[in-house]
């Protein structure tokens, strides 16, 4: 398959922050349609991983394609990609000081330009499927950490993405809120739309993922469908590290 | 093992709660807490009767200042130039201009927040300085009045309203220019111009507009007294407005510019939509505090010739047939100030819980 064929992909991308070199050589190629699951420790280059597909960080070296644009520093190409490229964040990231409703009109009504009753409408439906359309007007702050996820969700959801990325999604949640978020991820999986997620929600990367990555030190270490991956780990940094998080 | 069943919540004993209870927590807790509270009602008892004897029930209200029998405040003086204080040199008959000025501005300070629809705010914004403009100048069929006429109070607030409307866009983009790390001639622009003007008196520069400007001009160009301390005071007032906003716009965590950039916002659909709202929301209280400093700083512009409230009342006292009445005349400013600037902090109250969103 020619990159074309990739819904993204990173070829041999190279990042450094000064003289700290976060990303070594990162190879991803992800199909349509596909999941794919990274995890790893701290500081391992997952989050700088996906944050570079949507221009969050700046690379030095080596080539994005999103599909089948090149990611290049222009403001019209970055926005082409942006408008693409939907991205949920670990602390949400809702605008306070807008209603839950007004946080998702506006990327649509400034961005996409599109009349504010089609807007509010499209809005209402994906509020309605992360099950949250009872709080369009409340503020986010009146809402759950849970809530407050799905409706960041809805969010993007609203620009009508092809691809999702997930920054550690549920890290900043209360345990009992947790399965509220994925469980809205899960329905998404279904239903077919692109999706990379920097998650250590085990229990969903074997449900939902194609292929789990995981990083360490700015590189992809090991790669695999996700029962072998859980089940049969190749490298040893990689048993380590299944060793650590599931032993309790 | 065991299992507690849930339980209800029940009401607080009746002994934390009443009036005696409050004032033995908090006047007479312990004997240093009730020393302080009786030193407090002392002082109270010897200041406050006093002052109300003088200004208000030994007071003169009405007749000449040669019928004046009591001791307290002969308020005659300021009912006789209370118009001076009011408008200066401002004829008299043309009165009912900047007090239709007045009406209008507090009807729009009151009614811009509670419009739903950003296009009419706009329209509003832009409109009501050239308003304000022409009817106090006059022009478009109404007699001119030339600014060496404007003075007293009209003034005063007149100076303090340019400052804070005019230097508060600067402000905002001298801030904005501050923060902006991708653009090092900008930025060292902003920083320079910033630093520059906080260290400099305000005294300076209103000098240095009312006399350095004009050699920079040539001689033919008769450039107003006034407008030139309104540059100076919009300049000064500007390099301010900057530093809290910046103190505002570093309190926005990344997170927001983050998720605006990520939704496809361009820089300035971010800015206006996302970051400034929240960063002049949590401003607020220190923009308010800067516009009080600003409304009391105006008297300076006394030093190059233009007359406000308090040049009036000095003006006044050297009037021969007044001679003796400067205390009256500095209570009255003294209260107009307060007035001003007590009311401009209780409005900024009012707008900050309008615009509170955390609960």
């Amino acid at each position: 398959m020619s990159e074309q064929d990739y819904m993204i992909s990173m070829q041999d991308v190279n990042k450094w922050y000064g003289d700290f070199h976060v990303l070594k050589d990162v190879n991803l190629n992800i199909k349509k349609g596909e999941k794919v699951v990274i995890c790893g420790p701290s500081g391992s280059g997952k989050s700088t991983t996906i944050r570079c597909l949507n221009h969050l960080e700046k690379f030095q070296e080596g080539k994005i394609n999103i599909n089948g644009t090149d990611l290049i520093e222009d403001v019209k190409v970055v926005r082409h990609i942006r408008s693409q490229v939907g991205m949920v964040f670990q602390h949400f990231n809702l605008f306070p000081h807008l209603s839950v409703l007004e946080n998702l009109l506006l990327a649509p009504t400034w961005v996409h330009k599109k009349p504010r009753h089609e807007a509010i409408k499209t809005a209402m439906m994906y509020l309605e499927r992360v099950k949250i359309a009872d709080q369009a007007h409340k503020y986010p702050n009146q809402l759950s950490g849970g809530q407050q996820q799905r409706v960041a969700i809805a969010r993007c959801l609203c620009i009508n993405p092809e691809i999702m990325l997930f920054d550690e999604p549920t890290s900043a949640l209360d345990p009992e809120m947790v399965s509220e978020v994925l469980d809205v991820m899960v329905e998404l999986a279904d239903e077919g739309i692109t999706m990379i997620c920097v998650t250590h929600e085990m229990g969903f990367a074997k449900k939902v993922a194609d292929r789990v990555i995981f990083m360490d030190a700015g590189q992809i270490i090991e790669e695999n469908e996700p029962h072998e991956f859980f089940d049969n780990p190749q490298s040893d940094r990689l048993k380590l590290f299944l060793e650590q998080i599931l032993s309790h | 093992m065991a299992v507690y069943t849930m339980k209800e919540a029940k009401p607080a004993p009746s002994t934390s709660k009443g009036l005696v209870f409050w004032l033995r927590e908090n006047l007479f807790s312990t004997i240093p807490n009730t020393l302080l509270t009786l030193l407090g009602i002392y002082f109270i008892y010897t200041t406050i009767p006093p002052l109300l004897d003088w200004m208000i029930f030994d007071a003169t209200w009405s007749g000449t200042k040669e019928e004046v029998v009591k001791e307290g405040a002969r308020w005659i003086f300021i009912i006789e130039k209370f118009d001076q204080f009011m408008y200066g040199f401002y004829p008299e008959a043309l009165h009912w201009r900047p007090n239709l000025v007045a009406i209008i501005s507090i009807i729009f300070v009151f009614f811009i927040p509670r419009l739903s629809s950003i296009k009419i705010k706009f329209v509003s914004m832009l409109l009501y300085p050239v308003v304000c403009f022409i009817l106090i100048r006059g022009g478009l069929g109404l007699e001119v009045v030339g600014t060496e006429k404007w003075g007293g109070l009209m003034l005063t607030i007149l100076v303090a309203a340019v400052g804070i409307i005019a230097s508060f866009p600067i402000g905002i983009l001298l801030a904005l220019g501050r923060q902006s790390d991708n653009m090092p001639i900008v930025k060292t622009l902003c920083v320079g111009f910033i630093e520059f003007i906080r260290g400099v008196p305000l005294i300076t520069i209103l000098f240095m507009a009312s006399v350095v400007l004009p050699l920079f001009f040539s001689d033919g160009i008769e450039f107003d007294k006034l407008l030139r301390a309104l540059i100076g005071i919009t300049l000064f007032q500007a390099a301010y407005i900057a530093e809290v906003i910046r103190g505002g716009l570093q309190a926005i965590p990344k997170g927001q510019y983050e998720a605006s950039e990520s939704l496809g916002l361009s820089y300035w659909q971010g800015m206006i939509l996302i970051i400034l709202p929240q960063a002049l929301k949590i401003s607020i209280p220190n923009l308010v505090g800067s516009f009080i400093s600003l409304f009391k700083d105006t008297t300076l512009v006394l030093i190059i010739g233009l007359f406000d409230i308090l040049a009036m009342v000095t003006l006044t006292n050297s009037d021969t047939s007044w001679l003796g009445f400067e205390i009256e005349g500095y209570v009255f400013v003294t209260l107009i100030y307060w007035v001003f600037c007590f009311s401009m902090s209780q409005y900024s109250r009012v707008i900050e819980r309008r615009y509170n969103t955390d609960h």
